[in-house]
């Protein structure tokens, strides 16, 4: 015991005395939370559109300024001159264009029937589909006014109702994911950093031949990790609770609970790497490549697992960021009970079970 | 005290120690014995096999056949007996180095199970005798290379081992460090402390009481530095070792 307490301490040693990897362990979750929340958001939120007519009348005014007034779109252009859609999209000034058809508004009072065209910049196909689906949207709204005016007997109006996430806020998605990915980045790849730069700097030997445990240099290798892990816990969900609005609707015991197995997930994880990686630059590889990019990809968390092909969805399976993302939504969002993640606990387990027994028997034929 | 101690005062006990790895044979059969307080040198080109003899006997590594005992305990069997009475200083460096050169002696002191309060005074009277009260603060990478070697060789005889292993401890050190180091050395083996030392420094091997020379896993020569100068009809160890290495078939490793 007094040895495992003297080497823990050595730990947190080696990790306060590295500022800038403490600053960039402790920063991370921050500044990746802010990105996410702030910045690198797929919601729609004041994109820029250009509106053409060949002339402007009542009907076609009000639809732009519908269009304005929506916290979607901001209107930078009118314009009568067909040659300015395409130099709209051109110096980038739009993502939409919406085209009036000539005569619009005595079209659509006198012949009930009028057109309208939306040009959108598909490059990214799904903030295009974004923009025409919300545009659409405002249109059928204008549209419907005008119909509660006149008499219409049949209308079919679908009511859509998005659940647990009823105003499509985009941090309901990342904050999940971003705790998935922390977690696993700070426990998986710093572990295996750290035991592999014993073996690089030959202070490894000398705890080998010291008669200390094998295992107490284990516990104590993950020791801070877990303590770095639960700080980070904690920041990312007072950021996603105070600053990002994102509540915990479920029972924040079961969430606390299946983040301490994920966090012990991913330490395995790391155990695992450092066991297979023989200096600090190949376990860096191996947890960058091998593990950071396959669970972006297909854990969920930017790339919905639906979308992907058979095969990929089957690789998805042994992903543990996976099954973590999916019981914090469960968890945060639905505001379901662990009865709802029952599923999810127990394959993080049986990954934690198989993946602690295999590195601390690699760790131990290493020694012989 | 010691409950399985031998009659004889052989402190380190080989009987035809070998390790096999697949169909290789690193070492084959090498048996000597080294008496307690004895500095004794492991000589032998890269690839003869010191590394890993040194290895089984710090109970790092399992023998494939053979016997061995290091301060009274079986090395197959008794593994963890032996390294409780064991110190180990390896060629590369072996302290941490954002460690303070006091936090490494009490980190080291702890692993072996020593009382805060020995480490304490212990800790006192050594950075006295070493002249390193200035140092005491400091974080061992801010420490010149001399001083690091001589603070690791202290460290790994802070317990007050049986048995020291030295694994090429003076690499990369200039002379009169590597003078003062032998010092240290002698010191502890007045003490009743035995060192086994591997080194490529031929000089160095004169400083031992006996002189080991492997090759290709086999033990070729073993006597005191004078007697194999004057078996081998040489001026110095240098001699000596360079006839016995050309035997060498093996490439290195």
């Amino acid at each position: 015991m007094k040895q495992l307490l003297s080497f823990i301490r050595k730990e947190f040693y080696h990790i306060f005395r590295d500022k800038t990897t403490m600053m960039i362990l402790l920063g991370i979750p921050v500044i990746q939370m802010v990105l996410f929340g702030f910045a690198l958001t797929t919601e729609v939120k004041n994109t820029q559109i250009v509106a053409y007519a060949p002339a402007f009348d009542e009907a076609s005014e009000r639809i732009i300024a519908r269009l304005d007034n929506s916290t979607y779109f901001d209107v930078v252009q009118r314009t009568t001159n067909r040659n300015d859609i395409e130099k709209a999209f051109r110096n980038g000034q739009a993502k939409l264009v919406v085209v009036f058809e000539e005569d619009f508004g005595e079209n659509l009072i006198h012949e009930n029937k009028a057109h309208i065209q939306l040009i959108a910049d598909a490059t990214d196909p799904n903030a295009a589909t974004t923009f025409n689906f919300y545009a659409t949207n405002i249109i059928n709204d204008y549209q419907r006014d005008l119909l509660g005016a006149t008499k219409n007997p049949y209308i079919i109006k679908p009511e859509v109702k998005m659940l647990y996430n009823p105003q499509m806020i985009g941090a309901y998605n990342f904050v999940p994911g971003v705790l998935g990915m922390i977690i696993l980045l700070i426990c998986a790849m710093m572990t295996s950093i750290a035991i592999v730069r014993e073996k690089e700097k030959g202070t490894m030997e000398i705890l080998l031949v010291s008669p200390m445990k094998p295992i107490y240099s284990i516990l104590s290798k993950i020791a801070p990790y877990f303590i770095l892990s639960c700080i980070n816990f904690a920041s990312i969900m007072l950021l996603s609770v105070f600053v990002l609005k994102v509540p915990i609707s479920g029972s924040f015991t079961t969430l606390v609970l299946i983040s301490l197995l994920y966090i012990f997930v991913s330490l395995a994880l790391g155990l695992l790497i450092s066991t297979v990686a023989k200096t600090q630059l190949s376990a860096m590889f191996v947890s960058a490549i091998g593990l950071m990019m396959p669970v972006m990809l297909l854990s969920g968390m930017i790339f919905p697992i639906e979308s992907m092909p058979i095969w990929l969805q089957a690789i998805s399976h042994i992903i543990p960021t996976r099954w973590y993302i999916e019981a914090v939504k469960s968890i945060m969002i639905q505001g379901l009970g662990f009865m709802a993640v029952w599923k999810e606990t127990a394959i993080l387990a049986v990954m934690a079970i198989v993946l602690v027994t295999v590195s601390i028997k690699k760790f131990k034929t290493r020694l012989d | 005290m010691l409950p399985n101690i031998l009659t004889t005062d052989n402190v380190i006990v080989a009987e035809n120690l070998t390790k096999k790895f697949g169909t290789f044979t690193a070492v084959d059969h090498i048996t000597f014995e080294v008496k307690r307080g004895e500095i004794f040198g492991f000589l032998g080109a890269n690839g003869a096999g010191k590394t890993t003899a040194m290895r089984m006997l710090s109970g790092l590594s399992i023998p494939t056949s053979g016997k061995g005992f290091v301060a009274g305990y079986d090395i197959s069997k008794q593994s963890e007996l032996v390294k409780q009475n064991i110190g180990y200083m390896s060629q590369k460096f072996s302290l941490y180095d954002n460690l303070k050169v006091w936090e490494n002696i009490e980190l080291f002191g702890g692993i072996y199970g020593m009382k805060r309060s020995d480490i304490k005074t212990k800790t006192d009277s050594l950075m006295h005798s070493l002249n390193f009260e200035q140092e005491r603060n400091k974080l061992v990478k801010d420490l010149p290379l001399g001083f690091k070697q001589k603070l690791a060789f202290s460290v790994s005889i802070f317990h007050n081992p049986q048995v020291v292993f030295l694994d090429e401890p003076t690499g990369g050190v200039d002379p009169i460090t590597r003078r003062q180091f032998w010092e240290l050395i002698y010191e502890a083996t007045s003490r009743g402390i035995t060192a086994f030392v591997t080194t490529h420094y031929m000089d160095e091997a004169e400083y031992c009481d006996r002189v080991s020379i492997m090759v290709d896993g086999k033990i070729e020569a073993l006597d005191s530095p004078k007697n194999l100068k004057q078996q081998f009809n040489a001026i110095n160890m240098d001699q000596v070792f360079q006839q016995l290495a050309r035997k060498a078939t093996r490439l290195e490793l």
